[in-house]
Protein backbone atom coordinates (compact mmCIF):
# COMPACT_ATOMS: atom_id res chain seq x y z
CA UNK A 1 0.00 0.00 0.00
CA UNK A 2 1.41 3.52 -1.05
CA UNK A 3 1.77 5.86 1.20
CA UNK A 4 -0.35 9.61 0.78
CA UNK A 5 1.02 12.40 -0.47
CA UNK A 6 -1.18 14.49 1.77
CA UNK A 7 -2.74 14.26 4.98
CA UNK A 8 -4.96 16.48 6.79
CA UNK A 9 -5.52 15.53 10.04
CA UNK A 10 -8.41 16.68 12.24
CA UNK A 11 -8.38 20.01 10.42
CA UNK A 12 -10.44 23.18 11.51
CA UNK A 13 -10.82 26.33 9.94
CA UNK A 14 -12.42 29.74 11.51
CA UNK A 15 -13.15 33.24 10.33
CA UNK A 16 -13.40 35.43 13.15
CA UNK A 17 -16.22 33.24 15.45
CA UNK A 18 -17.35 31.31 12.51
CA UNK A 19 -16.25 27.72 12.45
CA UNK A 20 -16.35 27.00 9.01
CA UNK A 21 -14.37 23.85 8.96
CA UNK A 22 -14.97 21.11 11.92
CA UNK A 23 -12.37 18.48 12.03
CA UNK A 24 -11.18 17.75 8.35
CA UNK A 25 -9.39 14.28 7.63
CA UNK A 26 -8.79 13.30 4.70
CA UNK A 27 -5.65 11.23 2.90
CA UNK A 28 -5.05 12.08 -0.63
CA UNK A 29 -3.34 9.34 -2.37
CA UNK A 30 -0.69 9.90 -5.49
CA UNK A 31 -2.05 10.11 -8.95
CA UNK A 32 -5.64 10.20 -7.25
CA UNK A 33 -8.40 11.91 -8.72
CA UNK A 34 -10.81 13.64 -5.79
CA UNK A 35 -13.79 15.99 -6.75
CA UNK A 36 -15.01 17.99 -3.71
CA UNK A 37 -18.75 18.50 -3.56
CA UNK A 38 -21.27 20.09 -1.32
CA UNK A 39 -23.26 23.39 -1.05
CA UNK A 40 -22.03 26.80 -1.89
CA UNK A 41 -20.56 28.02 1.76
CA UNK A 42 -19.79 24.85 3.27
CA UNK A 43 -15.75 25.31 2.65
CA UNK A 44 -15.04 23.24 -0.50
CA UNK A 45 -12.88 26.21 -1.37
CA UNK A 46 -11.25 26.76 2.22
CA UNK A 47 -9.80 23.04 2.43
CA UNK A 48 -7.84 23.56 -0.50
CA UNK A 49 -6.77 27.14 0.04
CA UNK A 50 -5.01 25.21 3.15
CA UNK A 51 -3.19 23.36 1.55
CA UNK A 52 -2.08 25.95 -1.25
CA UNK A 53 -0.71 28.07 1.55
CA UNK A 54 -3.51 30.74 1.07
CA UNK A 55 -5.19 29.83 4.11
CA UNK A 56 -3.89 28.90 7.85
CA UNK A 57 -5.82 26.13 9.97
CA UNK A 58 -6.86 27.14 12.71
CA UNK A 59 -5.80 23.88 14.43
CA UNK A 60 -5.07 20.16 13.18
CA UNK A 61 -2.71 19.24 11.03
CA UNK A 62 -1.74 18.97 7.33
CA UNK A 63 1.14 16.53 6.42
CA UNK A 64 2.70 16.79 2.62
CA UNK A 65 4.84 14.01 1.76
CA UNK A 66 5.66 13.37 5.34
CA UNK A 67 6.07 16.86 5.96
CA UNK A 68 4.01 18.93 8.30
CA UNK A 69 3.27 21.63 6.23
CA UNK A 70 1.92 24.96 8.78
CA UNK A 71 4.12 23.77 11.61
CA UNK A 72 7.90 23.07 12.06
CA UNK A 73 10.32 22.22 14.12
CA UNK A 74 12.23 24.59 16.36
CA UNK A 75 14.26 24.36 19.28
CA UNK A 76 12.81 20.98 19.57
CA UNK A 77 9.07 22.29 19.30
CA UNK A 78 6.80 22.77 17.00
CA UNK A 79 6.32 26.28 15.53
CA UNK A 80 4.25 28.21 13.26
CA UNK A 81 6.07 27.92 9.86
CA UNK A 82 8.08 30.62 8.80
CA UNK A 83 7.86 31.53 4.84
CA UNK A 84 11.01 29.59 3.91
CA UNK A 85 9.31 26.28 5.42
CA UNK A 86 6.21 26.68 3.45
CA UNK A 87 8.34 27.37 0.41
CA UNK A 88 9.74 24.17 0.47
CA UNK A 89 7.27 22.18 1.03
CA UNK A 90 4.53 23.47 -0.98
CA UNK A 91 6.93 22.83 -4.10
CA UNK A 92 4.61 20.11 -5.74
CA UNK A 93 1.17 21.58 -5.34
CA UNK A 94 0.07 23.46 -7.95
CA UNK A 95 -3.66 25.61 -8.06
CA UNK A 96 -5.83 26.84 -10.67
CA UNK A 97 -8.10 29.35 -9.78
CA UNK A 98 -11.55 30.62 -10.45
CA UNK A 99 -10.62 33.89 -12.46
CA UNK A 100 -7.60 32.48 -14.02
CA UNK A 101 -5.36 35.10 -12.10
CA UNK A 102 -2.97 35.41 -15.26
CA UNK A 103 -0.05 37.61 -15.11
CA UNK A 104 -1.64 40.56 -17.59
CA UNK A 105 2.29 41.84 -17.80
CA UNK A 106 2.92 38.99 -19.45
CA UNK A 107 2.81 37.07 -22.90
CA UNK A 108 0.96 33.74 -22.31
CA UNK A 109 4.38 31.81 -22.95
CA UNK A 110 5.84 34.51 -20.35
CA UNK A 111 3.01 33.50 -17.43
CA UNK A 112 4.17 29.90 -18.13
CA UNK A 113 8.08 30.21 -18.44
CA UNK A 114 8.24 32.73 -15.45
CA UNK A 115 7.88 30.40 -12.43
CA UNK A 116 10.16 27.45 -13.73
CA UNK A 117 12.69 29.45 -14.77
CA UNK A 118 12.63 31.83 -11.22
CA UNK A 119 11.27 29.63 -8.48
CA UNK A 120 12.61 26.72 -9.82
CA UNK A 121 16.03 27.88 -11.40
CA UNK A 122 15.57 25.87 -14.52
CA UNK A 123 17.27 26.46 -18.07
CA UNK A 124 15.81 29.12 -20.07
CA UNK A 125 15.48 27.37 -23.42
CA UNK A 126 14.29 23.74 -21.24
CA UNK A 127 11.26 25.76 -20.18
CA UNK A 128 10.23 27.53 -23.05
CA UNK A 129 10.07 23.99 -25.05
CA UNK A 130 8.73 22.66 -22.16
CA UNK A 131 5.86 25.26 -21.79
CA UNK A 132 5.68 25.54 -25.83
CA UNK A 133 4.71 22.17 -25.86
CA UNK A 134 2.39 22.42 -22.60
CA UNK A 135 0.63 25.57 -24.84
CA UNK A 136 0.21 23.43 -27.52
CA UNK A 137 -1.59 20.51 -25.53
CA UNK A 138 -4.52 22.52 -24.18
CA UNK A 139 -4.51 24.16 -27.58
CA UNK A 140 -3.12 27.32 -27.89
CA UNK A 141 0.47 26.48 -29.55
CA UNK A 142 -0.80 29.51 -31.83
CA UNK A 143 -1.14 32.21 -28.96
CA UNK A 144 1.76 32.08 -26.98
CA UNK A 145 3.08 35.72 -28.16
CA UNK A 146 -0.19 36.97 -27.03
CA UNK A 147 -1.07 38.71 -23.84
CA UNK A 148 -4.11 37.20 -21.47
CA UNK A 149 -6.29 40.41 -22.46
CA UNK A 150 -6.63 39.29 -25.91
CA UNK A 151 -7.92 35.64 -25.27
CA UNK A 152 -11.42 34.53 -24.37
CA UNK A 153 -12.20 33.18 -20.65
CA UNK A 154 -11.94 29.99 -21.66
CA UNK A 155 -8.52 30.15 -23.26
CA UNK A 156 -7.38 32.13 -20.66
CA UNK A 157 -8.22 28.78 -17.94
CA UNK A 158 -6.19 26.74 -20.43
CA UNK A 159 -3.20 28.72 -19.78
CA UNK A 160 -3.70 29.11 -16.19
CA UNK A 161 -3.63 25.01 -16.53
CA UNK A 162 -0.78 25.39 -18.54
CA UNK A 163 1.33 27.47 -16.67
CA UNK A 164 0.67 25.16 -13.46
CA UNK A 165 1.69 21.73 -15.32
CA UNK A 166 5.04 23.54 -16.44
CA UNK A 167 5.88 23.64 -12.86
CA UNK A 168 5.57 19.67 -12.88
CA UNK A 169 3.28 19.67 -9.41
CA UNK A 170 2.27 16.38 -7.93
CA UNK A 171 -0.62 17.29 -6.42
CA UNK A 172 -3.21 20.10 -8.75
CA UNK A 173 -5.80 21.58 -7.20
CA UNK A 174 -8.55 23.25 -9.62
CA UNK A 175 -11.31 25.55 -7.83
CA UNK A 176 -14.28 25.96 -9.40
CA UNK A 177 -12.59 26.38 -12.86
CA UNK A 178 -15.26 26.49 -14.83
CA UNK A 179 -17.83 28.83 -13.19
CA UNK A 180 -16.67 32.28 -14.45
CA UNK A 181 -16.94 31.38 -17.52
CA UNK A 182 -19.98 31.91 -20.25
CA UNK A 183 -21.36 28.27 -20.59
CA UNK A 184 -20.75 28.00 -24.09
CA UNK A 185 -16.76 27.97 -22.81
CA UNK A 186 -17.25 25.12 -20.37
CA UNK A 187 -16.81 22.19 -22.53
CA UNK A 188 -13.60 23.06 -23.97
CA UNK A 189 -12.04 23.64 -20.33
CA UNK A 190 -13.15 20.39 -18.90
CA UNK A 191 -11.36 18.23 -22.08
CA UNK A 192 -8.00 19.74 -20.81
CA UNK A 193 -9.05 18.47 -17.59
CA UNK A 194 -10.18 15.26 -18.31
CA UNK A 195 -6.96 14.97 -21.13
CA UNK A 196 -4.70 15.55 -17.92
CA UNK A 197 -6.68 13.47 -15.76
CA UNK A 198 -6.82 10.49 -18.04
CA UNK A 199 -2.55 10.70 -19.06
CA UNK A 200 -0.87 12.82 -16.22
CA UNK A 201 -0.31 10.76 -12.83
CA UNK A 202 -0.31 13.58 -10.13
CA UNK A 203 -3.08 13.47 -8.05
CA UNK A 204 -5.89 15.90 -8.22
CA UNK A 205 -8.28 17.87 -6.49
CA UNK A 206 -11.40 18.91 -7.99
CA UNK A 207 -13.97 21.81 -6.44
CA UNK A 208 -16.82 21.87 -8.62
CA UNK A 209 -20.20 22.12 -9.30
CA UNK A 210 -19.78 20.51 -12.49
CA UNK A 211 -21.35 17.11 -10.97
CA UNK A 212 -21.78 15.27 -13.56
CA UNK A 213 -17.99 15.44 -14.84
CA UNK A 214 -16.99 15.37 -11.32
CA UNK A 215 -18.45 11.72 -10.80
CA UNK A 216 -17.26 10.73 -14.36
CA UNK A 217 -13.62 11.22 -13.58
CA UNK A 218 -13.21 11.19 -9.52
CA UNK A 219 -11.80 8.10 -7.70
CA UNK A 220 -12.88 9.52 -4.87
CA UNK A 221 -16.22 11.92 -4.00
CA UNK A 222 -16.26 14.13 -1.25
CA UNK A 223 -19.35 15.31 0.01
CA UNK A 224 -19.18 18.56 2.15
CA UNK A 225 -21.58 19.70 4.66
CA UNK A 226 -21.54 22.34 7.24
CA UNK A 227 -17.90 21.83 7.65
CA UNK A 228 -17.47 18.25 7.53
CA UNK A 229 -16.96 15.25 4.85
CA UNK A 230 -20.85 14.04 5.03
CA UNK A 231 -20.16 11.17 3.03
CA UNK A 232 -17.40 9.79 0.98
CA UNK A 233 -16.96 7.22 -1.64
CA UNK A 234 -16.56 6.36 -5.30
CA UNK A 235 -18.88 8.18 -7.67
CA UNK A 236 -21.49 5.26 -7.75
CA UNK A 237 -21.38 4.78 -4.24
CA UNK A 238 -22.45 7.97 -3.87
CA UNK A 239 -25.33 8.58 -6.15
CA UNK A 240 -26.65 5.09 -5.66
CA UNK A 241 -25.65 3.46 -2.11
CA UNK A 242 -25.30 7.04 -0.01
CA UNK A 243 -28.21 6.88 2.73
CA UNK A 244 -27.70 10.58 3.14
CA UNK A 245 -30.40 12.41 2.56
CA UNK A 246 -29.14 16.32 2.06
CA UNK A 247 -26.75 14.57 -0.16
CA UNK A 248 -29.91 13.38 -2.01
CA UNK A 249 -31.18 16.62 -2.12
CA UNK A 250 -28.22 18.42 -3.47
CA UNK A 251 -27.48 15.53 -6.04
CA UNK A 252 -30.84 15.87 -7.71
CA UNK A 253 -30.61 19.67 -7.46
CA UNK A 254 -27.02 19.92 -9.70
CA UNK A 255 -27.51 16.80 -11.94
CA UNK A 256 -29.08 17.04 -14.99
CA UNK B 1 11.08 96.57 -32.69
CA UNK B 2 9.38 93.54 -31.54
CA UNK B 3 9.47 93.58 -27.87
CA UNK B 4 8.89 89.61 -27.95
CA UNK B 5 12.35 89.16 -29.71
CA UNK B 6 13.86 91.25 -27.21
CA UNK B 7 12.22 89.28 -24.43
CA UNK B 8 12.25 86.19 -25.49
CA UNK B 9 16.24 85.78 -25.73
CA UNK B 10 16.52 86.88 -21.97
CA UNK B 11 13.77 84.31 -20.50
CA UNK B 12 15.66 81.48 -22.66
CA UNK B 13 18.50 82.33 -20.44
CA UNK B 14 16.79 81.33 -17.47
CA UNK B 15 15.85 77.65 -19.24
CA UNK B 16 18.67 75.49 -17.95
CA UNK B 17 18.35 76.34 -14.43
CA UNK B 18 14.50 75.41 -14.88
CA UNK B 19 15.45 72.42 -16.76
CA UNK B 20 18.18 71.41 -14.73
CA UNK B 21 16.23 71.80 -11.35
CA UNK B 22 13.37 69.95 -12.73
CA UNK B 23 15.02 66.88 -13.69
CA UNK B 24 17.11 66.03 -10.58
CA UNK B 25 14.57 67.18 -8.50
CA UNK B 26 12.20 64.62 -10.43
CA UNK B 27 14.64 61.88 -10.22
CA UNK B 28 15.10 62.56 -6.50
CA UNK B 29 11.30 62.93 -5.89
CA UNK B 30 11.17 59.50 -7.78
CA UNK B 31 13.70 57.85 -5.72
CA UNK B 32 12.21 59.07 -2.60
CA UNK B 33 8.67 57.74 -3.28
CA UNK B 34 9.66 54.50 -4.00
CA UNK B 35 11.55 53.99 -0.87
CA UNK B 36 9.16 56.15 1.42
CA UNK B 37 6.46 54.00 -0.76
CA UNK B 38 7.95 50.74 0.07
CA UNK B 39 8.60 51.61 3.31
CA UNK B 40 5.30 52.76 4.49
CA UNK B 41 4.35 49.07 3.10
CA UNK B 42 6.80 47.40 5.74
CA UNK B 43 5.53 44.67 8.46
CA UNK B 44 8.08 46.98 10.66
CA UNK B 45 6.39 49.29 12.66
CA UNK B 46 8.97 51.82 13.50
CA UNK B 47 9.64 52.15 9.76
CA UNK B 48 6.66 52.67 8.96
CA UNK B 49 6.28 55.42 11.86
CA UNK B 50 9.88 57.37 10.82
CA UNK B 51 7.99 57.38 6.69
CA UNK B 52 4.38 58.17 8.26
CA UNK B 53 6.38 61.04 10.18
CA UNK B 54 8.56 61.97 6.86
CA UNK B 55 4.80 62.18 4.23
CA UNK B 56 2.95 63.87 6.55
CA UNK B 57 5.42 67.04 7.52
CA UNK B 58 6.22 67.21 4.01
CA UNK B 59 2.67 67.39 2.66
CA UNK B 60 1.12 69.16 5.88
CA UNK B 61 3.53 72.29 4.95
CA UNK B 62 4.26 74.64 2.44
CA UNK B 63 6.92 74.01 0.06
CA UNK B 64 7.90 77.54 -0.22
CA UNK B 65 8.30 77.74 3.46
CA UNK B 66 9.93 74.31 4.03
CA UNK B 67 12.95 75.92 0.98
CA UNK B 68 13.19 79.11 3.11
CA UNK B 69 13.49 76.72 6.24
CA UNK B 70 16.72 75.05 3.99
CA UNK B 71 18.27 78.32 2.88
CA UNK B 72 17.66 80.62 5.27
CA UNK B 73 16.70 79.04 8.84
CA UNK B 74 18.85 76.50 9.31
CA UNK B 75 22.10 78.14 8.95
CA UNK B 76 21.17 80.62 11.06
CA UNK B 77 20.36 78.20 13.84
CA UNK B 78 23.19 75.13 13.30
CA UNK B 79 25.74 77.99 11.73
CA UNK B 80 26.17 75.99 8.66
CA UNK B 81 25.11 76.41 5.08
CA UNK B 82 23.71 72.91 3.84
CA UNK B 83 24.36 73.53 0.14
CA UNK B 84 24.48 75.74 -3.05
CA UNK B 85 21.15 77.09 -2.91
CA UNK B 86 20.62 75.11 -6.53
CA UNK B 87 20.71 71.28 -4.54
CA UNK B 88 18.90 73.09 -1.62
CA UNK B 89 16.00 73.74 -4.44
CA UNK B 90 16.39 70.13 -5.75
CA UNK B 91 16.37 68.64 -2.02
CA UNK B 92 13.00 70.75 -1.42
CA UNK B 93 11.57 70.03 -4.03
CA UNK B 94 12.64 66.46 -4.34
CA UNK B 95 11.08 65.84 -0.58
CA UNK B 96 8.15 67.49 -1.10
CA UNK B 97 6.63 66.21 -4.03
CA UNK B 98 8.32 62.93 -3.25
CA UNK B 99 5.92 62.76 -0.10
CA UNK B 100 2.62 63.05 -2.59
CA UNK B 101 4.43 60.29 -4.89
CA UNK B 102 5.14 57.81 -2.33
CA UNK B 103 0.81 57.80 -1.38
CA UNK B 104 0.92 56.93 -5.44
CA UNK B 105 3.48 54.11 -5.05
CA UNK B 106 1.49 52.65 -2.05
CA UNK B 107 -1.71 52.76 -3.05
CA UNK B 108 -1.00 51.49 -6.28
CA UNK B 109 0.53 48.43 -5.03
CA UNK B 110 -2.35 47.80 -2.71
CA UNK B 111 -3.96 47.93 -6.00
CA UNK B 112 -3.04 44.95 -7.42
CA UNK B 113 -5.83 42.19 -7.36
CA UNK B 114 -5.27 39.92 -4.47
CA UNK B 115 -5.47 37.32 -6.81
CA UNK B 116 -2.47 37.83 -8.41
CA UNK B 117 -0.63 37.66 -5.18
CA UNK B 118 -2.07 34.40 -4.30
CA UNK B 119 -1.17 33.08 -7.82
CA UNK B 120 2.59 33.76 -7.34
CA UNK B 121 1.76 32.11 -4.19
CA UNK B 122 0.83 28.94 -6.27
CA UNK B 123 3.81 28.95 -8.33
CA UNK B 124 5.77 29.18 -5.39
CA UNK B 125 7.49 32.33 -5.47
CA UNK B 126 8.89 33.98 -2.76
CA UNK B 127 7.88 36.92 -1.45
CA UNK B 128 10.79 38.85 -3.08
CA UNK B 129 9.77 37.26 -6.14
CA UNK B 130 6.01 38.28 -5.81
CA UNK B 131 6.93 41.85 -5.34
CA UNK B 132 9.85 41.74 -8.72
CA UNK B 133 7.81 39.89 -10.62
CA UNK B 134 4.20 40.37 -10.32
CA UNK B 135 3.26 42.90 -7.98
CA UNK B 136 5.62 45.70 -8.67
CA UNK B 137 5.52 45.17 -12.57
CA UNK B 138 1.74 46.04 -12.43
CA UNK B 139 2.25 48.89 -9.76
CA UNK B 140 4.35 50.42 -12.05
CA UNK B 141 2.01 50.84 -14.99
CA UNK B 142 -1.01 52.15 -12.48
CA UNK B 143 1.39 54.92 -10.91
CA UNK B 144 2.21 56.10 -14.20
CA UNK B 145 -0.59 58.78 -14.74
CA UNK B 146 -0.06 60.15 -11.44
CA UNK B 147 4.19 60.10 -11.43
CA UNK B 148 3.05 62.43 -14.80
CA UNK B 149 0.78 64.64 -13.19
CA UNK B 150 2.94 65.35 -10.03
CA UNK B 151 5.57 65.85 -12.67
CA UNK B 152 4.09 68.79 -14.49
CA UNK B 153 3.22 70.41 -11.13
CA UNK B 154 7.21 69.91 -10.29
CA UNK B 155 7.65 72.11 -13.40
CA UNK B 156 5.47 74.26 -12.10
CA UNK B 157 6.63 74.53 -8.79
CA UNK B 158 10.16 74.90 -9.95
CA UNK B 159 9.64 78.79 -10.44
CA UNK B 160 9.94 79.19 -6.75
CA UNK B 161 13.28 79.04 -7.01
CA UNK B 162 13.79 82.18 -8.12
CA UNK B 163 12.93 83.35 -4.33
CA UNK B 164 15.89 81.66 -3.19
CA UNK B 165 17.96 84.12 -5.70
CA UNK B 166 18.51 81.00 -8.59
CA UNK B 167 18.52 82.64 -11.97
CA UNK B 168 15.51 80.23 -13.57
CA UNK B 169 12.79 81.37 -16.46
CA UNK B 170 10.95 83.18 -13.71
CA UNK B 171 13.87 84.93 -12.34
CA UNK B 172 14.79 86.64 -15.62
CA UNK B 173 11.40 87.30 -16.05
CA UNK B 174 11.36 89.54 -12.57
CA UNK B 175 14.65 91.72 -14.02
CA UNK B 176 13.34 92.62 -16.91
CA UNK B 177 10.12 94.09 -15.63
CA UNK B 178 11.72 95.62 -13.04
CA UNK B 179 14.02 97.40 -15.89
CA UNK B 180 10.76 97.84 -18.33
CA UNK B 181 7.60 98.17 -16.07
CA UNK B 182 5.77 99.13 -19.28
CA UNK B 183 6.34 95.69 -20.36
CA UNK B 184 5.03 94.14 -17.44
CA UNK B 185 1.99 92.19 -18.58
CA UNK B 186 3.86 90.97 -21.83
CA UNK B 187 6.61 90.02 -20.20
CA UNK B 188 4.43 87.34 -17.85
CA UNK B 189 2.32 86.11 -20.38
CA UNK B 190 5.71 84.99 -22.29
CA UNK B 191 6.89 83.30 -19.24
CA UNK B 192 3.63 81.87 -19.32
CA UNK B 193 4.03 80.98 -22.48
CA UNK B 194 7.37 79.49 -21.82
CA UNK B 195 6.37 77.54 -18.85
CA UNK B 196 3.56 75.97 -21.18
CA UNK B 197 5.66 74.76 -23.76
CA UNK B 198 7.51 73.31 -21.38
CA UNK B 199 4.47 71.18 -20.09
CA UNK B 200 3.16 70.15 -23.57
CA UNK B 201 6.19 67.06 -24.05
CA UNK B 202 5.01 65.82 -20.23
CA UNK B 203 1.42 66.26 -20.89
CA UNK B 204 1.97 64.57 -24.05
CA UNK B 205 3.69 61.77 -22.33
CA UNK B 206 0.79 61.88 -19.45
CA UNK B 207 -1.50 60.87 -21.98
CA UNK B 208 0.59 57.97 -22.97
CA UNK B 209 1.07 56.92 -19.86
CA UNK B 210 -2.96 56.76 -19.07
CA UNK B 211 -3.61 54.46 -22.11
CA UNK B 212 -0.13 52.09 -20.77
CA UNK B 213 -2.20 51.77 -17.27
CA UNK B 214 -5.17 51.04 -18.69
CA UNK B 215 -3.40 47.48 -19.99
CA UNK B 216 -1.47 45.33 -18.65
CA UNK B 217 -2.70 45.22 -15.16
CA UNK B 218 -5.23 43.62 -12.39
CA UNK B 219 -6.44 45.84 -10.11
CA UNK B 220 -8.42 45.36 -7.40
N1 LIG C 1 -11.38 35.18 4.09
C1 LIG C 1 -12.57 34.91 4.67
N2 LIG C 1 -13.02 35.67 5.68
C2 LIG C 1 -14.20 35.40 6.28
N3 LIG C 1 -15.00 34.40 5.93
C3 LIG C 1 -14.62 33.60 4.93
C4 LIG C 1 -13.39 33.82 4.24
N4 LIG C 1 -13.27 32.86 3.29
C5 LIG C 1 -14.36 32.11 3.38
N5 LIG C 1 -15.19 32.54 4.37
C6 LIG C 1 -16.45 31.93 4.74
O1 LIG C 1 -16.22 30.57 4.96
C7 LIG C 1 -17.30 29.78 4.47
C8 LIG C 1 -16.76 28.72 3.54
O2 LIG C 1 -16.22 29.36 2.42
P1 LIG C 1 -15.71 28.57 1.15
O3 LIG C 1 -15.31 29.61 0.15
O4 LIG C 1 -14.69 27.58 1.56
O5 LIG C 1 -17.01 27.82 0.69
P2 LIG C 1 -17.28 27.02 -0.65
O6 LIG C 1 -17.77 25.68 -0.25
O7 LIG C 1 -16.09 27.08 -1.52
O8 LIG C 1 -18.48 27.84 -1.28
P3 LIG C 1 -18.79 28.17 -2.82
O9 LIG C 1 -19.41 26.92 -3.41
O10 LIG C 1 -19.75 29.29 -2.75
O11 LIG C 1 -17.49 28.55 -3.47
C9 LIG C 1 -18.27 30.73 3.83
O12 LIG C 1 -19.31 30.97 4.73
C10 LIG C 1 -17.47 31.98 3.64
O13 LIG C 1 -18.29 33.11 3.75
MG1 LIG D 1 -15.63 27.99 -3.36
Amino acid sequence: MTEPIVRYQNVHKSFGDVEVLKGIDLDIYPAEKIAIIGPSGSGKTTIIRMLMTLEEPTSGDIIVDGTNLWKMEKDEKMVKANEKHLRSVRGDIGMVFQHFNLFPHMTILENCMTAPIHVKGEDKKEVEQRSIEMLERVGLGDKIHNYPSQLSGGQKQRVAMARALVMRPKIMLFDEVTSALDPELVGEVLEVIRDIAKNDDMAMVLVTHEMDFALDIADKVLFLDEGVIAEQGTASDIIEHSQNERLQEFLSRFRA
Amino acid sequence: MNPIMDIAPQLARGLSITLTILVASALFAYLMAFIAGLCSLSKNILIRKITGLYVEIFRGTSLIVQLFWLVYAIPILFGLSLASNWVIGVMAIGLNYGAYLSEVVRSSILAVAPGQFEAAIALNMSSFQRMRLVIFPQAVRMMLPEFGNYTIQMLKGTALVSLIGLNDVLYFGNILRSSNLSYGPLIYIMVLVFYFILALPLIFLTRKAEKVAKKGVASS
